[in-house]
């Protein structure tokens, strides 16, 4: 299965590329043969049906599929040329590297002050109570939180509304200072007005970060990402430029998903 | 191509590709019948090309709402949405061919002694490729052919030629007849008429490619 990549890309610089990258649970083949580069200054979307492995793919890119014992992965995946897989990096390094925000919000049931903490203590990334301090404002700056929880940063996360904890979880990713921040269905717990602030955020935080998420909303594909790969069972279909794949997509099965025909 | 999941999102765009059709198909009978009216004089025809002028506007409005509507509730995507901003930008063009045919039969009662008055027979060969432009187009929208969207594109250097030599034969016939020059003049807004109908019909063609296959076709010429 070739994958068709459009020639208008001009990306220089990947933060992650993946070389014929298969991923299998026990004899199941769930990504076949996908090789990317996931490009550092924009957000990738990746889209297709349920079933289709873009999730599976977007999991191996922080080796969250480890966790899973029959999950195994072939081919290259390098984070800044580095093989994340058969390097010595250490996994949990490369998960502070590589932050992920998942579907449904998933704080710590501790204060909103600890949310944040948590990980820069663990790795050691801030001296005292001061850095910390500014790390955890610092955060929930940048995930545009501070305002709405600066006077009560003792109150436990999980009293959050829905919105706010998904930009507490952004915030205790951005916390570990990433270089890649992955995020799988972020939005589809919340409501127009919670997803068009995580929308926001993710604009915001375009540029900084590598971003890559995972989105069944083709609107928010088009709206956020700057790249978009659409995947079919277990295939990279497609990948170029969003405004290219949403106008004029060269491949017949990526324009019969994103118009509404599939199946 | 097959059927949306969502049924009625096909059910929308046949109507509008409907719509179209009927404006087009209004449009070369207009385009036929003003130069008929104009020949042979007939202002009863004329004042019908006028009046059915205002059902091509309504079918316009009609479109434009419906492509609106389309886009709010279905948030079209690749060929659907190059579809149907094709037919927003098609209808406001086809409406415009209905107005220059409009606009000829409205000339059809400022000739005098028609029947003395050579050039006329000139335009009627002029009509035919306009209307025919006009048919083809609307053809290959139907169709949604991008090869016969290009032919009609160079079908437009005939009417352009076709203009030219009319314009020296009436300027020619003004300066051995300067007592019809007024009934001239009218020849030659009329033919400047069908020339543009001619260039509203390559734009058509243009928006055709793009809906069909995304890109606008290459300029031959320039």
């Amino acid at each position: 299965m070739v994958t068709i990549v459009h020639p208008n890309l001009e990306d220089t610089d990947a933060k992650m590329s993946a070389r014929g990258v298969s991923v299998y649970y026990g004899d199941k083949k769930a990504i076949d043969n996908v090789s990317i580069d996931i490009p550092t200054k924009y957000v990738t979307a990746f889209i297709g049906p349920s079933g289709c492995g873009k999730s599976t793919f977007l999991r191996a890119l922080n080796r969250m599929n480890d966790t899973i014992p029959s999950a195994r992965v072939e081919g290259d995946i390098m984070l800044d040329g580095e093989d994340i897989y058969r390097s010595k990096m250490d996994v949990v390094q490369l998960r502070a590297r590589v932050g992920m925000v998942f579907q449904k919000p998933n704080p710590f049931p501790k204060s909103i002050y600890e949310n944040i903490a948590y990980g820069p203590k663990i790795h050691g990334l801030a001296d005292g109570k001061d850095e910390l301090d500014a790390v955890v404002e610092k955060s929930l700056q940048r995930a545009g939180l501070w305002n709405e929880v600066k006077d009560r940063l003792t109150d436990s996360g999980t009293a959050l509304s829905g919105g706010q904890q998904q930009r507490l979880c952004i915030a205790r990713a951005i916390a570990v200072d990433p270089e890649v921040i992955l995020m799988d269905e972020p939005c589809s717990a919340l409501d127009p007005i919670a997803t068009a602030k995580i929308e926001e955020l993710i604009d915001e935080l375009n540029g900084r970060y590598a971003i890559v998420i995972v989105t069944h909303s083709m609107q928010q594909a088009a709206r956020v990402s700057q790249r978009t790969a659409f995947f079919h069972l277990g295939n990279m279909v497609e990948y170029g430029r969003t405004s290219d794949i949403f106008t004029n997509p060269q491949e017949e099965r990526t324009k019969d998903y994103i118009t509404g025909r599939y199946g | 191509m097959p059927e949306h999941t969502v049924k009625a999102f096909d059910e929308d765009i046949t109507h509008l590709r409907g719509l179209i059709a009927e404006m087009g198909g209004l449009s070369e009978l207009a385009i036929q019948e003003s130069l008929d009216a104009m020949v042979r004089g007939d202002e009863t025809l004329a004042a019908e090309v006028v009046k059915r002028d205002r059902k091509i506007d309504e079918l316009h409005t009609e479109v434009d709402k419906l492509a609106v509507r389309v886009i709010a509730l279905r948030a079209p995507m690749a060929d659907d949405l190059r579809e149907v901003v094709a037919a927003l930008k098609i209808a406001g063009v086809v409406e415009r061919i209905g107005d220059y045919s409009k606009n000829i039969a409205k000339r059809v009662g400022k000739i005098e002694g028609r029947d003395r008055f050579e050039p006329l027979t000139l335009l009627p060969a002029m009509g035919d490729l306009a209307a025919e432009m006009v048919h083809d187009v609307l053809s290959a929208y139907a169709a949604r052919d991008p090869l016969l969207a290009k032919e009609v594109i160079a079908a437009d250097d005939k009417v352009d030629a076709f203009y030219n030599s009319i314009f020296r034969n009436v300027v020619s016939y003004m300066v051995e007849n300067p007592a019809t020059i007024s009934s001239a003049a009218q020849l030659l807004f009329v033919a400047r008429n069908l020339e543009r109908i001619g260039d509203h019909a390559t734009n058509v063609a243009e928006m055709v490619h793009f809906a069909a296959t995304g890109t606008y076709p290459p300029d031959e010429d320039d």
